[in-house]
């Protein structure tokens, strides 16, 4: 790992003054970042953390939901959430393992939109907001693809609100070793719609299926997907599975989120 | 260079280090406390697992910096303060929860914090627990019966496999 210098800012405005600085780069809980960090992939020449500021920890019922500070561990998710958005906590209280958990934030992982990483799923299959430094973003704009969001130079996730849903689930398909989904699905209904989000199986990240939004919204059942069909093209091809494998399994775990969910 | 002050195994430690500085290489070559194991450096393994403010962190994936100012338990300070040892680390002994012993480290730290979260956990809650340790020795099955008999229960019960 090449070195850096590190700052701790207890506080947003800090860290975004310390964030322009020449090749500054956030660091929430490096669970991504500081095995990239050791292989050169980055090469940051000041490391501001994030995990400092009280005003990005914790988790809060309000008018519009379920609010998240994006400092908040996964391991506090799992716990604080799971009497406001069961399927929420249980997403969170399955990313990795436990101490990967207790260092882990929902900011970082949306932050850095690994295309097999959990949190997208719940954050797109839930219509949640995200709050950054600067805006409120909808989920259905923040998330552009591999690695890539809407977040601009400076602009820093602080938070997340989720719209509490009648019933949601999700469903994930472990690849064991990494205990990323392979492919994961996570299925919210509300009172106006079903919102289905999948993850680890598309090139392009974490997408809406559409389709089963559309049969679901109507007759919310495993069974009103079971006439659709996801085509493998764009999807990930690896050693742990072909696009077609992942097609075929973004379809079944559809049906059990569905099943699942309450 | 960062001068970072913290509470290691009860007593506070002072040392300048690096931005880079990974807890694991500040306990292991700052304070000479190599119980904490590195085996995979990619936090895969868990033989680097320490407690920070009682939460069981993989020390290999976390900057010495970033946890200023924290309580850190590591392997050497588990024994009771009379010297002998902690009940999950007697489990292990009397269980034989090991084969060549380098993952136990951080299997008796990610134990003892399964513990505190959960006093009576079964037997698929331990496995599914220490998930993030591993033992390349495969020798999971008496590290599962020592947690099952360091929390009371009978481990006899468990089937051997």
């Amino acid at each position: 790992m090449h070195n850096f210098d590190f700052v701790k800012p207890s506080s947003i405005a800090d860290a975004v003054k310390a964030l322009s600085a020449e090749g500054a780069q956030a660091l929430s809980g490096g669970q991504t970042l500081t095995p990239t960090l050791k292989q050169r992939l980055a090469a940051p020449s000041v490391l501001v953390s994030l995990t400092g500021i009280a005003e990005m920890q914790g988790v809060c019922m309000g008018a519009d939901g379920l609010s998240v500070g994006a400092a908040t561990t996964h391991a506090t998710v799992a716990k604080e959430a799971a009497a406001h958005y069961p399927a929420l906590a249980a997403l969170a209280g399955g990313i990795g393992d436990p101490a990967v958990r207790n260092r882990g934030t929902i900011g970082g992982s949306i932050a850095n939109n690994d295309p097999a990483a959990c949190y997208p799923a719940g954050v797109l299959g839930s219509g949640a907001t995200v709050v950054t430094n600067r805006r409120k973003i909808a989920a259905d704009d923040y998330f552009q693809g591999m690695f890539t969001t809407a977040l601009e130079e400076g602009e820093i996730v602080t938070g997340v609100t989720f719209p509490i849903p009648e019933k949601a689930a999700y469903v994930k398909f472990n690849q064991p070793a990494s205990r990323f989904a392979l492919t994961a699905v996570f299925v919210a209904k509300f009172k106006d719609g079903v919102r289905v989000a999948v993850t680890g199986a598309s090139n392009d990240g974490v997408f809406r299926w559409s389709e089963a939004e559309k049969a679901l919204s109507g007759n919310f059942s495993a069974a009103a997907v079971e006439g659709l069909t996801v085509s493998p093209d764009g999807l990930i091809g690896d050693l742990h599975g072909t696009p077609a494998y992942r097609a075929n399994l973004v379809k079944v775990l559809t049906k059990r989120a569905v099943a699942a969910a309450h | 260079m960062t001068k970072v002050t913290m509470t290691v195994n009860g007593k506070a430690v002072s040392a300048e280090v690096e931005g880079r500085t990974l807890l694991s290489t500040f306990l292991r070559e700052g304070l000479g406390l190599t119980g904490t194991h590195v085996g995979c450096d990619t936090s895969q393994c868990g033989a680097c697992v320490v407690h920070v403010d009682g939460k069981a962190v993989k020390s290999c994936t976390t900057f010495a910096a970033d946890v200023a100012g924290a309580q850190v338990k590591t392997i050497e300070g588990m024994n009771n303060p009379d010297g002998s040892l902690s009940v999950v680390q007697q489990a292990f002994q009397d269980h034989h929860g090991l084969q060549c012993g380098f993952c136990t480290p951080g299997m008796v730290m990610s134990s003892a914090a399964l513990l505190a979260e959960n006093p009576k956990p079964t037997e698929a809650e331990i496995r599914h627990y220490l998930e993030g340790n591993i033992c390349r020795c495969t020798g999971y099955h008496n590290i599962v019966k020592a947690v099952l008999a360091a929390s009371g229960q009978d481990a006899a019960a468990l089937a051997a496999e």
